[in-house]
């Protein structure tokens, strides 16, 4: 099972994650984004690459498969505008042992952050907002996987 | 060619995508961006550091030496930041 979902409207683990543990498996590992308040953000605004999302989303997901034994694996990600506490992206991934589905979710995540065509705005309390800066803390966590 | 803006850079130059006919001599996408830097205000300023921008070519990220081919869409952008 692959699930790639881009969605305007508010996202649910639940939902996205939803089938993973029916796949035969004996583990199911789950990583979900939240929007969070870092200093008088009162929500965020995600901009994204039509298509290229999707694929390149698909794209890790298919080089998860090759990389672990995965029975499963789920990329769900929210764009638009996202008050503060919502979800912002649920990763998951199905194995039947836990290394494989553990070391997949850490790789997707890690992944998307580098390589997905998302970017993120905050809106702050008094009318102003800023793009956000790629950390570098970002690109030193997705070259582990390369 | 379509470019395609996103972001700062989409903000800075105060629309989403245009179609432009590029001089047949630029190569790469380090020289369309140069000639596209000529073209206003906000393209300069849109790309004035250009260490910060990234690229996709028919919805590939590729790096900034990259040939322009025959490639039908380019798109400018700062580096990623979902998640």
């Amino acid at each position: 099972m692959k699930r790639v979902i881009v969605s305007s409207e508010p996202i649910s683990a639940e939902v996205a994650l939803a089938g993973l543990s029916d796949l035969g498996g004996g583990a199911v590992s789950s990583f979900t984004g939240i929007s969070r308040d870092d200093g008088g953000v009162t929500a965020i605004e995600l901009e994204h690459y039509c298509g290229m999302t999707e694929a390149s989303l698909l794209r890790l997901i298919d080089e998860a498969f090759a990389r672990w034994a995965l029975l499963g694996a789920a990329i769900v990600h929210r764009v638009g505008r996202v008050a503060v506490g919502e979800q912002v992206v649920v990763v998951g991934a199905a194995s039947r042992h836990r290394a494989d589905a553990l070391e997949a979710t850490a790789f997707l995540i890690d992944r998307l952050k580098t390589d997905a065509p998302f970017w993120k705005k905050e809106h702050y309390s008094d009318g102003t907002s800023v793009w956000v800066d790629a950390k570098a803390t970002d690109n030193d966590r997705s070259a582990r996987w390369t | 060619m379509r470019l395609v803006y996103f972001a700062a850079v989409r903000e800075a130059i105060g629309i989403a995508f245009e179609d432009l006919d590029l001089p047949t001599h630029l190569r790469t996408i380090e020289d369309a961006i140069d000639w596209l830097a000529a073209q206003s205000s906000g393209h300069a300023l849109a790309f004035q550091d250009k260490a910060r921008l990234r690229f996709a070519l028919d919805q590939e990220m590729v790096p900034a030496d990259s040939a322009l081919g025959d490639a039908g869409e380019l798109a400018i952008f700062p580096p990623v930041t979902g998640g």
